[in-house]
């Protein structure tokens, strides 16, 4: 009696396994299958299939993440995966010719340059967009056109002892500074704290923190001696409600547009983002379809998510930096 | 008289101490159940909105209204029914293995050690191992079996230990009898021993596969951490698991993903119920017929 239970129960545990993983196997592939009909229907073709793998930087992500999301409408057996480990891990893998295209929210170091170079790996860079960050006051505030970058870190490191404006500026009014900025889960957060503190996320926590931008203005726009700091894509769409303040790094004043976030001269309140692509990977045509529409979609997206996107000059010598590739 | 009243107090004492130490149980246990309800609570209200059939049958997205856990929850079961099969058998051969057949001597004790240590070890150091090992070394790379292979260390120690256990609950006089009647040590071990000790060996598997299915930190350092929008349907697959795409939603800055998230945890808890479901009711099926 008792014999027969082992084998029994061992039967039904591995049958139970087995229907699970076919079941898996092939409702996948069925649903896969109607969903990508449907879709090269909509979109008119989609005869490419294969893999394309993107690693690297949480900032670059949201980007990357929207271009695999639309091409998947174009192509969609082509299967993209966008990871998420931030710069330093995505140039490991793209050394190490684990990955076709890294995301990095900063150049390629040399060191890393020249382990490419050691491993065989050329690769193409191509600039994608620009992370700008704006700061921000109320428009009756009639004192301040500019901080700079020592006023920014006395206001916003941690512990900080500023609670007045006249705490920056003597000449500037005895009334509290009302703080608004992205909570510690945004890549601003991590991107302001980090330029202007010198440490990430090293920030005093006295301000009003959300991660919703529309909350941000609002506060701002509801207080007259409020500053904050956010994404300069966004104020580009809140202009009129908002003033702008100048930064000072040391040269001079400078105002963010579009210009100087995209010239580098908003420094350090600006930076390019880019992806790197392995040359090797154009032997596929899938890659060279998904790098092609990056690039046609990028600036597009690019402005979605929240970032300025590239010049038409950095998309015609992006297209011309692929087109070389491509012919070599 | 005195002696008689002091009866009296002792047993009033008695009593006192009975409440006292009844009601300290009690409130330690609700404590629990109370986190784990506003917990719950909590969840079900922010995730309930979201949760609908397009939820489970959608590609994740960047925007929320679109996004879906399609990929993670198919992910989900890939993993653990292969991390099922990997660590079942693994698991209860080497338990077999040490209870029935090693030799009690000092290397038996040794591995004895070293795997109840392993037990404990924090699961992101076998996430880098796995790294090291499945996705570089064996060269095979993101892929559904590197994360299973990954899941099955995590979960071998407990299934390993659990089975032991189960095993050495088995009297000695059934294998004894067993041998008594002329019965090889296979026949002993498969025919005696294994089903009776069937219903602990799947307690610990229960235990040991939904902390398998929870796990996120392992599957992070294997490289999982990506927007995956297709269903695994080969063993090298990249894929993408629940508590990952859980993870990845609440990082978000925005208020909706986070609803999402709530939504995919629901769905989380849904996957881990039914399989344990399943499971105890594979155990009472086969567990209630063992009879000597």
């Amino acid at each position: 009696m008792v014999t027969r239970n082992i084998g029994k129960a061992m039967g039904v545990l591995c049958l139970a396994i087995g229907i699970s993983l076919i079941g898996v196997g092939c409702s996948g592939g069925s649903n896969d299958g109607t969903g990508s009909q449907s879709q090269a229907g909509n979109a008119g073709g989609g005869t490419l299939s294969g893999k394309v793998q993107i690693d690297g930087s949480s900032t670059v992500y949201p980007i990357s993440e929207a271009v695999a999301e639309e091409f998947r409408k174009v192509q969609p057996d082509v299967r993209v995966t966008v990871g998420v480990h931030g710069t330093g891990a995505g140039m490991k893998k793209f050394i190490a010719g684990e990955i076709d295209i890294c995301d990095a929210s900063r150049g390629m170091k040399e060191k890393e340059a020249a382990a490419c170079k050691e491993k065989g790996i050329e690769f193409i860079e191509l600039s994608v967009a620009f992370d700008g960050l704006a700061v921000i006051v109320n428009p009756k505030n009639t004192w301040c056109e500019c901080l700079t970058v020592g006023q920014l870190k006395e206001l916003w490191r941690p512990e900080s002892g500023v609670k007045q404006w006249k705490d920056l500026n003597p000449k500037w009014p005895a009334k509290e500074i009302k703080l608004y900025g992205p909570g510690t889960d945004s890549g601003t957060f991590d991107y302001f704290t980090k330029v202007i503190v010198g440490e990430e996320k090293a920030s005093r926590a006295d301000y009003t923190a959300s991660e919703d931008d529309n909350v941000l203005v609002t506060g701002v726009q509801s207080d007259e001696y409020a500053l904050g700091y956010f994404g300069y894509a966004y104020y580009e769409e809140n202009k009129d409600k908002l003033k702008l303040l100048g930064v000072d790094s040391g040269a001079g004043c400078k105002k963010p547009t579009v210009e100087a976030v995209r010239d580098n001269s908003y420094a350090p309140l600006s930076r390019p983002l880019f992806i790197y692509v392995r040359k090797s990977a154009f032997e596929r045509p899938e890659a060279v379809a998904f790098v092609k529409f990056y690039l046609e979609n990028a600036a597009e997206l690019a402005s979605d998510v929240g970032y300025v996107p590239v010049s038409d000059e950095v998309v015609k010598a992006n297209q011309d930096t692929l087109k070389g590739a491509l012919s070599k | 008289m005195s002696a008689k009243l002091d009866i009296y107090t002792a047993k009033r004492r008695g009593r006192i101490t009975n409440f006292l130490f009844t009601s300290v149980c009690f409130l330690a246990t609700i404590t629990c159940v109370i986190v784990l309800f506003v917990l719950m609570w909590n969840i079900i209200l922010q995730g309930k909105s979201w949760l609908s059939w397009d939820f489970v049958d959608s590609f994740p997205s960047r925007f929320p209204h679109k996004a879906g856990i399609k990929s993670a929850l198919y992910g989900s079961i890939w993993l653990i029914g292969l991390t099922a099969l990997f660590s079942v058998t693994l698991g209860v051969g080497a338990a077999v293995y040490l209870e029935e057949y090693a030799p009690k001597s000092r290397w038996r004790k040794l591995i004895q050690l070293n795997i109840s240590n392993l037990a404990g070890v924090p699961s992101i150091v076998y996430g880098i191992l796995g790294l090291a090992l499945f996705v570089r070394a064996l060269a095979l790379e993101r892929s559904v079996l590197s994360g299973a292979l990954t899941l099955t260390l995590v979960v071998l120690p407990i299934i390993i230990l659990a089975s032991q256990e189960a095993l050495r609950s088995v009297p000695d006089s059934i294998r004894r009898s067993a041998y008594a009647l002329g019965a090889t040590r296979w026949q002993t071990v498969w025919y005696q021993v294994l089903p009776a000790s069937l219903p602990g060996i799947m307690t610990g598997v229960i235990l040991a596969l939904s902390r398998a299915l929870g796990e996120a930190a392992p599957l992070i350092v294997v490289g999982a951490m990506a927007y995956v929008p297709f269903v695994p349907e080969s063993l090298s697959d990249e894929f993408t698991s629940l508590p990952i795409q859980i993870f990845n939603w609440t990082s978000r800055p925005q208020e909706d993903f986070h609803h999402l998230a709530a939504a995919g945890i629901l769905v989380l808890l849904v996957v881990l119920v039914s399989m344990n479901a399943i499971a105890i009711f594979v155990r009472h099926k086969y567990g209630k017929k063992i009879r000597w």
